[in-house]
């Protein structure tokens, strides 16, 4: 009972995301993007359903999934650190800071902690060179980023969801 | 009609028609991996490369997606095309180093050894497996998934794909045999695209005849009577001569 209800709460939303981008199959990424800023990740039944509603073909929409690294198919952590490791951003330190994380918050890139609070990901290139090294917090940007202000930043964060 | 020069032969060819299609119709060798008549080009493999002068200026290309233009002079053959072609054909067989087809274009170019690091995989994602499923059977059951080296070719969330009506197109076409049907007991299987259905056996002696799945797709294309599609060629043939001998000796 609980899981239909789930199921047709989460339709509804869907439809929503749907009917906004005007049901239009050339909008699909933005669909995914709205898709995946509401859950976290992309729902394999929301997919399925999208291909369905937007009638192209679930092939298509799988490989836009595991295209872009902006999308997920497995639930992410509650706070997302997103480390670049393009080629600008790893001369100058990218893969340390990824390390430094993972040994400090005990996360594999690709994956979250135990508690689920933290996501570990990485990314190839974001555009912002100049500001390398680059790592993505919750959306947010931070450039020319060393590692013990990073570390500021995610216990800054995971503090707030303690208290 | 427009006209070429291909390796300094001139050629007239339908407008739009791509370089390799033209050269082909000459019988001018060029390798192409993934091209097929009939789908759309896709410029994967790059094997097909050849050189082509516009005013003057010369430049690499792929064959199989560059549309012929007046005047174009193409070289199939020169040594930069010839050397180029060589350093991908390395590049594939590293990467497919036990794959036999790919071993054999390597030898026919005359490639022996990879300076490159060695894998062993056998699908070279020339993409003719999705685009025939796309373009001509119109399922696209299956597409290509993740990027990079993670690239590969598969079913939506490599479950068994729900479009798919097993006729094997995708196996047909691979160029390098990556994709392998297995015709079991009861079921058709393409375990690379983790296709898996039932199929149907001949009313009349038994014998496997097609997947389930592509005799109701044939059915729903065709208006042709039920009774065909549950009989296999030879007993067809059978049951004809039966007819006709019915019918001779009537007369
Ligand atoms: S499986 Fe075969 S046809 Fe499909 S992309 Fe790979 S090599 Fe090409
Ligand atoms: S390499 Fe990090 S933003 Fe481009
Ligand atoms: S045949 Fe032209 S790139 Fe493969």
């Amino acid at each position: 009972m609980r899981e239909k209800e789930y199921l047709f709460n989460n339709a509804n939303k869907i439809d929503e995301i749907l009917v906004k981008h005007g049901m239009n199959r050339s909008r699909i990424v933005a669909i995914m993007q709205d898709i995946q800023n509401e859950f976290g990740y992309l729902p394999e039944k929301n997919l399925k359903y999208i291909s369905m509603k937007l009638q192209t073909p679930l092939s298509q929409i799988y490989s836009i999934a595991t295209f872009y690294r902006a999308f997920s198919l497995k639930p992410r952590g509650k706070h997302l650190v997103t480390v670049c490791l393009g080629t600008a951003c790893h001369v100058r330190g990218g893969a340390r800071i990824v390390e430094s994380i993972q040994k400090m918050f005990d996360v594999k890139p690709g994956e979250k902690t135990k508690d689920g609070l933290l996501s570990l990901e990485t990314v190839n290139c974001l555009g912002a060179c100049a500001l390398g090294p680059v790592v993505v917090v919750d959306g947010k940007y931070h450039g020319h980023i060393t590692i013990s202000r990073l570390e500021r930043i995610v216990k800054g964060i995971l503090n707030e969801n303690k208290k | 009609m427009v006209n070429i020069t291909v390796n300094s032969q001139i050629i007239s060819v339908k407008e739009k028609t791509y370089i390799l299609e033209a050269a082909k119709k000459q019988s001018i060798d060029i390798p192409a991996l993934c091209w097929q008549p009939g789908l759309e080009p896709h410029g994967a493999c790059r094997l097909c490369l050849v050189e082509i002068e516009k005013s003057g200026r010369k430049r690499m290309v792929t064959s199989c997606n560059y549309p012929v233009e007046e005047g174009l002079i193409v070289r199939t053959n020169t040594e930069e095309v010839v050397k180029t072609r060589k350093i991908i054909i390395e590049l594939l067989l590293a990467r497919c180093s036990t794959n036999k087809k790919i071993q054999e274009l390597a030898e026919k170019y005359g490639v022996t050894e990879s300076r490159f690091e060695k894998k062993e995989e056998d699908c070279i994602l020339c993409g003719l497996c999705v685009r025939v499923c796309r373009e001509i059977i119109g399922k696209e059951a299956i597409g290509f998934s993740g990027r990079g080296i993670y690239r590969k070719v598969t079913s939506p969330f490599e479950q068994p794909p729900q479009e798919c009506i097993g006729c094997g197109s995708c196996a047909f076409l691979c160029p390098t045999g990556a994709i392998k049907i297995e015709n079991g007991l009861n079921m058709r299987k393409i375990a690379e695209i983790n296709c898996e259905i039932p199929l149907v056996f001949c009313q009349y002696c038994g014998r496997p005849i097609a997947p389930l799945r592509q005799i109701e797709f044939l059915k729903e294309k065709t208006s042709l009577p039920e009774d065909i599609f549950y009989t296999c060629a030879e007993c067809k043939r059978k049951n004809y001569a039966r007819r006709l001998i019915a019918m001779s000796s009537k007369r």
